[in-house]
């Protein structure tokens, strides 16, 4: 059971709280009250798959940004063996918002880059809440490339709030580190795998996800701007973020729909950090399938489909 | 696919009407604040010919700065935005677009067109800022991508001008996906070995900085342009103190290494075309 409660969550840990009460009170004053906790718990068991399958956009952006959701590192260790941390870009220094090393997936050695959050204040800090500078994103460049030289697939976990919008950031190219990676990422001739596991925050996520496939995990958003921004910028107010998630279409299913990804990876009821082991399965279920797929195609066919994915990408009209 | 061809004037009728009306005679520098006679400033290319400022102009000006005898065939230039997401914030998106194409008579912030510099073929594309910003979404990314098929098909450089507030939000992640479209479709033009020419101008941020504006073999910029990924206001409240002066100017972004030269406009086409000899 998570510690952190959203708001809209409320109604369903009210009510266990109560049968909690009455399961005490069956044991300890020798009271029936079993009836009466059936009742109880079939009633909290439909409120929950009520309340989790009709999930406004707004209620998938705070679940994907949940304290306890599993990230990265988690992810690393319940899914791979081995995992062996590379660190640094070989030129400026070591960005913790974003790891990444060589793993090994059963008996197929993959790398794994991911952006990397912390749970508390001072893991946070270290972390900088998961938004890279442009180390970071020389470094995934960086171990995109041994990836290539090693002819392993590349995996990429996406989960940030954005690329940091510091002064030392810009002063290093944030810009360009981004737009290197792209380039780059879009001729890698070693199958790419890329997976939102929680925020995927606008450029500071595409920075290590452009890939053959894109996955996303149910209750993550992927958009050009977080909720807030957007309200800020195109209400000139914070206060319309609810209503600046609904028209971006930013969670998985939408971007589904919109056809910019490939699959959509269930979750245990409430979100992954319920039950991270079932996440982590599904997750790795996901990405193996798709592998098999991708090592059927020669790299020169690789690389020519994944340009084609992308020169698809978009809609227009002519007057 | 239908390809749209249009041939345009030299000078776009906007400008032609400035020039009859008394008001439209003197321009009164943003900068320096000096009255400046409209046709110098026009045969100055829009630079301030007391401070050196450079006015913000659109695509029309460039053309006819950058094509021999400012001649050019425009390709695709009715394709429009298409509101998939029925994006609305406090107006709608499809009438935003509707208000946006009438007021500045363009039909989206960028057009990419054919034609000669210096004798040699070249592909050009090109933002206007007056339209939503400069803001990149589909359009752009598609004719940013047939710009660069374009210049295969004529084995040609290309040359991109960038003028832009970054992506498009009423297009979400549609426009986000224009990042990885164009940068993609820039590693085929490399793979022919066609240089790419990227002219970034104020100002050049978010998604644009962050992928084919930054992706040049060559980066140049105008003097005094405004160029960063986060836009000074973000990192203001991030760092919660102001910025340095000079921070994320052009000459702050070549001494940090971003730029490979910085060239006022009037002299661009004849840099541009010195090195396009250079490497035929
Ligand atoms: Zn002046």
């Amino acid at each position: 059971m998570a510690k952190v409660v959203l708001d809209f969550e409320k109604p369903i840990y009210s009510l266990q709280a109560k049968i909690d009460e009455m399961r005490s009170y069956h044991i300890e004053g020798n009271l029936d009250l079993s009836t009466e906790i059936d009742r109880l718990e079939k009633k909290v068991n439909e409120l929950r798959k009520s309340i989790y399958s009709n999930l406004t956009r707004w209620q998938r952006v705070q679940l994907a940004r949940h304290p306890e959701r599993p990230y990265t590192l988690d992810y690393i260790y319940l899914m791979f063996s081995n995992f062996t941390e590379l660190h640094g870009d070989r030129n400026f220094g070591d960005d913790k918002a974003i790891v990444g090393g060589f793993a090994q997936m059963g008996k197929q050695t993959v790398m794994v880059v991911g952006h990397q959050k912390g749970r508390d204040t001072k893991s946070n800090l270290m972390r900088n809440f998961g938004m890279p500078n442009p180390e970071g994103y020389r470094k995934a460049l960086r171990l995109f490339k041994l990836a290539e030289k090693f002819n392993k697939p590349v995996i990429t976990f996406i989960d940030t709030p954005g690329a940091f919008p510091g002064l030392e950031a810009e002063e290093r190219g944030q810009g360009e580190a981004i737009a290197r990676n792209l380039f780059e990422m879009a001729k890698l001739k070693v199958p790419v795998i890329c997976a939102v596991i929680g925020e995927g925050a606008s450029g500071g996520a595409l920075g290590i996800g452009v890939g053959d496939r894109l996955i996303m995990m149910e209750n993550t958003w992927y958009s050009v701007i977080s909720p807030e921004s957007c309200s800020s910028i195109l209400w000139h107010s914070w206060d319309y973020k609810e209503q600046a998630a609904e028209a971006l279409k930013l969670s998985a299913q939408d971007l589904l729909d919109q056809g910019l990804i490939d699959k959509i990876v269930e979750e245990p009821l409430g979100g992954a950090h319920h039950d991270p082991e079932e996440a982590a399965k599904n997750l790795k279920k996901a990405i193996s399938d798709e592998l098999k797929s991708l090592k059927k195609l020669s790299q020169e066919e690789l690389v020519s489909a994944r340009i084609e994915k992308y020169s698809k990408m978009g809609v227009y009209d002519y007057l | 696919m239908a390809w749209f061809k249009r041939k345009e004037a030299n000078i776009s009728a906007t400008e032609a009407e400035k020039k009859d009306t008394p008001d439209g005679l003197w321009s009164k520098c943003e900068k320096c604040g000096t009255m400046l006679y409209r046709r110098q400033l026009v045969e100055n290319s829009h630079i301030c010919y007391k401070c050196g400022y450079h006015f913000r102009v659109g695509s029309e000006v460039y053309f006819s700065i950058l094509f021999d005898n400012g001649n050019y065939e425009e390709f695709d230039a009715g394709m429009i935005s298409k509101d998939m997401l029925s994006f609305v914030d406090t107006k709608k998106y499809s009438d935003r677009i509707r208000a946006t194409i009438k007021k500045t008579g363009l039909n989206d912030a960028c057009r990419y067109a054919t034609g000669t510099l210096n004798g040699q073929p070249v592909v050009i594309a090109c933002m206007d800022f007056s339209f939503i910003g400069g803001s990149m979404g589909s359009v752009m990314g598609e004719k940013i991508a047939r710009g660069i098929d374009k210049a295969r098909e004529l084995k040609s450089p290309f040359i991109m001008i960038s003028k832009s507030g970054g992506a498009r939000m009423m297009e979400a992640t549609f426009s986000l996906m224009q990042m990885a479209k164009t940068s993609a479709k820039l590693t085929q033009l490399s793979e022919a070995g066609l240089p790419y020419f990227s002219v970034l101008t104020d100002p050049t941020t978010g998604g644009v900085t962050a992928s084919f504006a930054m992706l040049g073999d060559f980066n140049i910029a105008e003097p005094g342009a405004l160029i960063g990924f986060a836009g000074p206001r973000v990192i203001r409240q991030t760092i919660g103190k102001d910025l340095p002066p000079g921070f994320q100017t052009s000459e702050f972004v070549q001494d940090h290494g971003f730029l490979d030269f910085i060239v006022p406009r009037n002299e661009m086409k004849e840099k541009i075309g010195n090195l396009m000899s250079m490497l035929k």
